[in-house]
């Protein structure tokens, strides 16, 4: 293959993989911190892609739009994750199957809710940085990827320094670890998972406006994330956050090889395909705790 | 040698960068009574669970009736005649008492005699020896915890096993009902049946064990006869000083 | 061979069934109706393949719509090839299906339930992708496939692949009712309720949940298979619709997933209700009909409609200790 392709390649997978780590945060954080099985997280960035786009028809900038939504989101996340805690994980009875159900259950509504409010067609925001491409020399690099690259950037260092800076956050990262010795300590581990799955949420929020920036979006995108988020959250282990850096550096590359070699219909099988490959020989991932 | 049912053999157990088990080995002889101590995270449990084969060892051998078990899954185990019971009664929630006795008769006693077996019959008199036969019809989740504790061991009875594991079966009940979990463990004994005994009821395990063993940070720090177990310096530095 | 008193009366009722069935051929004229009747029939097969595997054994497929269309797209392949006979076609998808259930269950039981669930949608997506890009199976615009002339005994075709269903949703629920009162049911719940507990028990709970995965994704194939001559057309959106996966599972988690009856329950109720709302409405509203009854029946209703009408008989949910009817 031409070298140049190659670079090409590498070059967007490299910005593509940090976008998906980014989107993956709030699944990190669910299901690999709080063992939620958030099978709907993707449904959620799609939830909030689309509410950047119709904030978005208001003239509001997609990430604007994103940073508005995410108090939104965060109240959101606490009433599902306190629904959820109270319906299934506290009487602990065939929690697996009724919680996952569950979230299915969920993320097949918001799909089917976004298809009767918004059709199936594929809908696109506009911004200044939307449609124009930086020249590198032979190379074009769009604006809004490097944009959606930029802001994975700061969404990540923020999330990292705050679970290892804040009292909160730290409180996070334990309850994971051991309820039980947060539990002594005074602290709530309820309280504290309920604000994590807000964070959670909130993160998918602005995530969402991320996903639109980077292309166009339709309901059904939902369950090829479902694809892209459970494999970079697998292929890093569960409960490591910076992992997910690397493993969505991985994941964007290779689908962006296979993008430039066999075409944009193979593209999420390669999720996929990875998830499947990392549960058949490692599944505690690369940094699973 | 030939009279040791079960030798562990130098076994190590990691998970990730933290050591449970090093270097573990001891031989536990047919018929015996043997008692299992230590502090909280000394490796107790995750010895029986290399036993018992929830985990398999990293290092050394687990021997059973001088067989190599290490690499066996735990329900071929289960059919060689090793049973445990679990610390968190763990029964099968939407089945009734005798049904949850039903399942390893079907599959570790009668697997090859399905339609002969009256595994009714057997389940419910291994109730009657634990004194639970007025609870056979009960959904087993409407158990009181002294009741789920002898149903995890008429559980592993019903495996009719060689080997009995009983992990800390009478945490957290009043005196009257761990005589009555000692008695149980007695009666079974003297029919054959080799115990290994984990528990933190001191007077209990030096009653119970001829010889007791105690584990601290993965490594065996005494072994002996209860007497001795309880006078040696190291095993009260484990319990008091940590 | 000795036959239990409830397997006899279960066999009689099944006979009554097809003769009513083969009946309501000859004495019915309305397409639609067994248009109508054939979907109702393939939601039972679908929803008593679903539940083998996930009422029984507690492991939840998400994927349910790969299996069918492997079924859908093996009939296809074998009848475009050498004009395979329709009950060919079954058997095939049937492998097929059971196969692809074995593989996927290697790959993820060994693990915790939710990567087996990501793993069949993970299957979905990348089959559909590969028969999208299947030119011989019709790629992304379909096959039209033209249906053979009326067999013996039967009025149309049409006809005749109804009263196949109605038989393979006899053989399915034959099967799931076998497995639920024999020492494999037995062992299946005893996965579901504490798989570690089972290991230990001498349950071989790898290879129950395989056998079960594999028998469930059979099933769903057998389904599957006669697809495309009911349709006269088979393309990809329509086989590997969402509306399979999510009406596979909340069929018997609405109708009760302790009991075999249950998923029938479920497949009639909802594919009856479907039917109304897709004529009457639209069909998005009708599959979000059925999200939401999944949602309120997983969070009030665990036990599903069997759960609340022991309740309402003022007894605890069925407990199971015997062969039943």
């Amino acid at each position: 293959m031409d070298l140049q392709l190659l670079f090409e390649a590498t070059v967007s997978g490299v910005m593509l993989g940090c976008f998906y780590a980014a989107v993956s945060l709030g699944l990190s954080i669910a299901f690999g911190l709080l063992d939620v099985p958030h099978i709907a997280h993707p449904a959620f960035l799609v939830l909030g892609a689309f509410g950047a786009y119709l904030l978005g028809g208001y003239g509001l900038d997609p990430l604007v739009a994103g940073l508005l939504l995410m108090p939104v989101f965060f109240v959101f996340g606490l009433a599902v994750y306190q629904f959820y805690y109270a319906t299934f994980e506290r009487r602990g009875t065939d929690t697996g199957l009724r919680g996952l159900a569950f979230f299915f259950g969920v993320a097949f509504i918001v799909e089917i809710g976004l298809i009767l409010a918004f059709g199936v067609d594929q809908r696109m925001v506009e911004a200044p940085y939307i449609g124009h491409s930086l020249e590198l020399g032979e190379m074009r690099v769009p604006y809004r990827m490097l944009v959606a690259f930029g802001m994975a950037l700061v969404l990540m260092g923020l999330l990292t320094a705050f679970l290892s800076r804040t009292f909160t956050g730290r409180a996070i990262k334990a309850v994971a670890q051991d309820e039980g010795a947060l539990r002594l300590m005074g602290v709530d581990p309820v309280r504290v998972k309920r604000f994590a799955f807000g964070l959670a949420t909130a993160v998918a929020a602005i995530a969402g406006a991320l996903l639109i920036i980077v292309g166009p979006v339709d309901p059904g995108l939902g369950r090829i994330y479902i694809g892209r988020t459970f494999c970079v959250v697998v292929l890093a282990g569960l409960g490591s956050i910076p992992g997910t850096v690397v493993a969505g550096l991985i994941l964007g590359v290779a689908e962006s090889l296979v993008l430039t070699t066999a075409g944009a219909a193979w593209a999420p099988a390669v999720a996929f395909g990875i998830l499947l490959a990392v549960l058949a020989v490692r599944p505690a991932g690369l940094f699973g705790r | 040698m030939s009279d040791a049912l079960l030798r562990v053999d130098g076994v190590s157990k990691h998970f990730g960068g933290f050591t449970a088990l090093s270097q573990v080995s001891v031989q536990i002889r047919r018929g015996e009574r043997f008692g299992l101590i230590g502090p909280n995270g000394s490796g107790k449990t995750t010895l029986i669970n290399c036993v018992s084969g929830a985990f398999f060892n990293d290092g050394g051998a687990i021997v059973f009736e001088g067989r190599d078990i290490s690499r066996l899954p735990a329900y071929q185990r289960t059919r060689l005649g090793i049973a445990r019971s679990f610390q968190i009664p763990r029964p099968f929630s939407s089945m009734s008492v005798l049904e949850n006795l039903i399942v390893p008769l079907e599959y570790v006693v009668h697997r090859g005699s399905l339609h002969t077996a009256d595994t009714r019959g057997e389940a419910m008199e291994i109730l009657r020896g634990m004194g639970l036969a007025d609870k056979a019809l009960t959904q087993s989740n409407q158990l009181s915890q002294v009741e789920l504790r002898k149903l995890e061991l008429a559980r592993a009875m019903a495996a009719r096993p060689r080997l009995l594991i009983s992990d800390e079966a009478m945490a957290g009940l009043s005196g009257a009902e761990v005589d009555e979990v000692l008695d149980i463990l007695f009666k079974l004994n003297e029919s054959g049946i080799t115990i290994i005994m984990i528990e933190h009821i001191m007077h209990a395990v030096m009653r119970f064990s001829q010889r007791v063993m105690c584990l601290d940070a993965g490594r065996i720090i005494c072994e002996g006869t209860p007497a001795e177990t309880v006078a040696n310096a190291d095993v009260q530095r484990a319990y008091l000083g940590h | 061979m000795k036959v239990e008193p409830g397997t006899k009366r279960f066999l009689i009722g099944a006979i009554v069934f097809l003769a009513l069935v083969y009946a309501m051929t000859r004495a019915v004229s309305n397409e639609y109706v067994f248009f109508a009747l054939y979907v109702v029939l393939q939601f039972i097969v679908l929803a008593t393949a679903w539940n083998i595997l996930g009422g029984y054994a507690g492991y939840v497929n998400f994927g349910s719509g790969a299996f069918f269309a492997v079924g859908a797209y093996t009939g296809v392949a074998l009848f475009k090839w050498v004009d395979a006979p329709v009950l060919v076609q079954v058997v095939a998808g049937a492998t097929m299906s059971g196969l692809l259930g074995l593989a996927v269950g290697a790959l993820s039981l060994r693990l915790r339930g939710i990567f087996f669930s990501i793993a069949t949608v993970a299957i979905a997506i990348i089959l559909e992708t590969v028969v999208v890009n299947t030119p011989y199976l019709g790629g992304a615009k379909g096959l039209p496939i033209l249906r053979p002339g009326a067999p013996p005994l039967f009025h149309s075709y049409l006809e005749f692949v109804f009263f196949l269903m109605a038989v393979i949703a006899v053989v399915a629920v034959f099967c799931a009712r076998y497995v639920e009162t024999s020492w494999i049911g037995r062992g299946l719940r005893a996965i579901r309720d504490n798989e570690g507990a089972a290991e230990c028990s001498g349950v071989p709970t790898l290879k129950l949940k395989l056998f079960a995965a594999t028998l469930s994704g059979a099933l769903m194939g057998a389904a599957g298979a006669p697809f495309a001559l009911y349709l006269s057309f088979i393309e990809p959106t329509s086989v590997f619709n969402l509306n399979y996966a999510v009406s596979a599972l909340a069929m018997p988690i609405i109708g009760g997933m302790s009991h075999w009856i249950g998923p029938v329950i479920g497949a009639v109720l909802l594919g009856t209700v479907q039917q109304l709302v897709t004529v009457t409405i639209s069909s998005e509203l009708n599959v979000l009909v059925v999200g939401v009854l999944l949602v309120v029946f997983v969070v009030a209703a665990p036990d599903g409609i069997l759960g609340l009408v022991a309740k309402l008989r003022r007894r605890r949910p069925p407990v199971r200790q015997e062969a039943p009817a």
